[in-house]
């Protein structure tokens, strides 16, 4: 039986296996800040300010950032632009039709954008967000002037693109096995952004955990309270096991 | 009906209103004595005897979070998916009912995968618990049904097209498919229509049956009594009071067992629900997390971990497959003729049947024969008591490479499982075909092999060994 319960967990083994890529580089290992307040409240301030224009939440509620330390007074002064209700959800101000006419897609809504972009062997959803939003380059083939490394032919322009300035990727021609490829070195700076690169990665960071958090705004409690419930489950545990030894012990 | 029993006035107060409710409801401490006190389950129950009970407790997790879901839950095309995040954002403890949910269906066929393995290795299935088995296969085949209807629910990306693709596979059964998926459907596409349906049979006609074929699966269970790791008749070897001598009452015994068991069950429960509820995406796709888009195929659909082995199956009927299918079918028919003796009429009937498959075979597309292999598989569990002509029950006086078969086919099922959830591709194609030559090998081949080899003799007394 035991052999069998082995060969059972190799097998297992076997199945945390990589998933088809779906194409643009590989990605960049996103910072995880979801439990820094200062961050997140940076972060939330990019997403209203440079996303919320196009993009909806509309299923994250403006007084929902109370959680991450923000006052009923400070959202209403600061980050309140599309509606005034601090109780509404967070609604772009972009015509759905319109957005479909400039972009050729309508703007995804962004509420659980960080979830449902992880994929298995490739990373988190934050992970590609992180990458995404720090590839951009400048490409005259497109229709808004923009592409993007990790989301090839993307139709959202660089929305951050005062912040980062204009970028071009350099490659560099590699003979592999009698085969030339193109291979990923670095970017060249074409004009300088508002931010400098290492305060852009910052700064993509602290918005990518915002929009982690936005995913799942009751993580921090879940896994608080996962704590406590495994404490109790160890102590009951503990208990049903000396309950079933006293009742046991006397069958022979 | 039972005589009215007088109680001293003197009696405490405890007494006194259990022998109120004792003359007033006898059958309620019938039962009682008869399923739990005074029902005798062999003492030797091991490790692998715990899954039935869990399986309970997952059903009554299910069906609590379940009704609370069902009160923020909007069963709209258009609204269903902002219900579900309105759950897990503005519902208090909303994120901790909806996790319970879609952990506990996945907790659900992990118990019952391992008690139904529990069968397979015990004999549990052979004469006199056939019915126990037939019951519990149609828990199982029910238990399908609620999972992949429930998994609609969410309205993601993945429900709507994993619906779209199971039910087009209706569509190749012949003659009435395409008729009969507009029927399961309710519209040409999966729609607000098949959403209104599947949610009516996900919380009220699924659970209904589920609840009807776990009492019967019990009281068939409760009327023949437990197998054991042994595979003894208990009730062969009783005791001068008519207790077999091996067996133990369930209450308090196998109570505070299962009780033991039910806590460490909850603390793996638990550390998936608190600290990894997607599971990697295996029990919530990430893909999910988009609202259904009917105009957007995903670039890989794939169904949710436990319906992958089967998915495998489907997937492996080509139309090359076919071929050795019918090849299957020439040699099993050939060897029949040939191997036993019977009437020249059963040979002719044999004959006769074996040309008509083929010719079907021929004539229908290759998506028919593989939904025919998916169901198959499901189906083919029912007839197991009548495949099993081994001498003994148990694995443990099988001859030992029957252990080794029964490994190979649970990794053949973790394999078929893996491919299931990867995108097609050439040589998981080839694997998945042998392994269901495999999985259909060892059920339709099991008369001949379970009958061959010694088996170790069997002991008229349980092993146990006191804790």
């Amino acid at each position: 039986m035991k052999k069998v319960l082995l060969t059972l967990l190799a097998a297992l083994g076997l199945m945390v296996g990589a998933q088809a890529n779906t194409g643009g580089i590989a990605w960049d290992k996103a910072p995880d800040r979801t439990n820094d307040l200062a961050a997140l409240q940076n972060g939330a301030k990019l997403f209203v300010n440079y996303c919320l224009n196009c993009h909806s939440a509309a299923f994250m509620r403006f007084n929902r950032l109370k959680d991450i330390g923000l006052t009923e007074q400070q959202i209403k002064d600061n980050l309140l632009f599309t509606t005034e209700k601090v109780g509404d959800t967070m609604k772009s101000a972009i015509e759905p039709r319109q957005a479909k006419e400039w972009f050729g897609a309508n703007p995804p809504d962004l509420t659980v954008i960080a979830r449902s972009r992880s994929a298995q062997g490739q990373g988190t959803g934050a992970d590609y967000l992180y990458t995404y939003l720090r590839t951009y380059y400048a490409d005259d083939a497109k229709a808004t002037g923009w592409n993007n490394l990790a989301f090839p032919n993307v139709g959202m322009p660089h929305a951050l693109w005062e912040l980062q300035g204009k970028r071009t990727p350099v490659y560099e021609t590699v003979s592999e096995h009698g085969h030339e490829t193109h291979v990923f070195k670095g970017w060249e700076q074409l004009t300088p952004g508002t931010m400098a690169p290492e305060q852009y990665d910052q700064a993509v960071g602290d918005l990518v955990s915002y929009l982690q958090w936005m995913s799942e705004p009751a993580k921090n409690t879940r896994v608080r309270v996962g704590f406590g419930v495994m404490l109790f489950m160890l102590f009951m545990t503990f208990i049903a096991w000396r309950l079933n030894a006293a009742y046991w012990k006397d069958v022979k | 009906m039972a005589d009215f029993k007088e109680i001293s006035p003197n009696a405490s107060a405890g007494a006194k209103l259990t022998n109120w409710f004792e003359n007033r409801l006898p059958t309620a401490f019938d039962m009682y004595k008869v399923h739990m006190s005074e029902y005798y389950a062999p003492k030797n129950f091991n490790f692998w005897y715990i899954f039935g009970s869990l399986a309970m407790l997952v059903l009554v997790i299910q069906i609590v979070t379940g009704i609370f879901l069902v009160m923020h839950y909007k069963p709209d095309a258009a609204l269903a998916f902002g219900s579900v995040e309105y759950i897990m954002r503005d519902v208090p403890w909303g994120w901790l009912i909806r996790y319970m949910h879609s952990t506990g269906a996945s907790a659900f066929f992990v118990v019952v995968y391992l008690h139904m393995f529990r069968g397979l290795l015990y004999g549990s299935y052979r004469k006199p618990r056939e019915l126990v088995w037939l019951f519990g296969c149609a828990i199982f085949l029910c238990l399908m049904a609620e999972a992949f209807m429930g998994y609609l629910l969410p309205w993601g990306q993945m429900s709507y097209w994993g619906a779209q693709v199971i039910v087009n596979l209706f569509a190749a059964v012949p003659f009435v498919g395409p008729d009969l998926a507009l029927l399961i459907r309710g519209d040409y596409v999966v729609g607000d229509a098949t959403l209104n349906r599947f949610f009516s049979f996900h919380v009220i006609a699924v659970p209904l049956v589920l609840l009807g074929l776990v009492v019967a699966h019990l009281m068939a269970l409760h009327d023949v009594g437990s197998n054991n790791p042994d595979g003894i008749e208990i009730k062969a070897t009783k005791g001068p009071n008519g207790i077999p001598l091996d067996g133990i009452p369930f209450h308090p015994y196998y109570t505070v067992h299962d009780i033991f068991a039910v806590c460490m069950f909850l603390m793996v429960f638990s550390a998936v629900i608190f600290f990894a509820p997607e599971f990697g995406g295996y029990f919530l796709e990430y893909n999910n997390f988009i609202p259904a888009d009917p105009l957007q195929t995903p670039l890989h659909i794939a169904p949710v971990w436990y319906f992958t082995p089967f998915y495998s199956m489907l997937r492996a009927i080509t139309g090359e497959m076919v071929l050795v299918l019918i090849a299957c079918v020439v040699g099993g028919a050939v060897l029949g003729v040939t191997k036993f003796k019977m009437p020249t009429l059963f040979k002719g009937v044999i004959v006769a049947a074996a040309a008509v498959v083929i010719a079907m075979m021929l004539s229908i597309d290759a998506k028919f024969w593989g939904v025919v292999a998916m169901g198959g598989a499901v189906v083919i569990l029912f007839f197991l008591p009548w495949l099993d002509y081994s001498p003994v029950k148990s694995i443990r006086y099988r001859p030992d490479w029957h252990k080794y078969l029964y490994g190979v086919f649970v990794i053949n099922f973790v394999i078929l499982a893996y491919l299931g959830t990867q995108p097609p591709s050439a040589i998981g194609e080839r694997v998945s075909q042998v392994g269901t030559l495999f999985y259909f090998g060892f059920f339709l081949l099991m008369p001949w092999w379970s009958r061959l080899g010694e088996a170790k003799p069997v002991p008229t007394r349980v092993n146990f060994v006191a804790h």
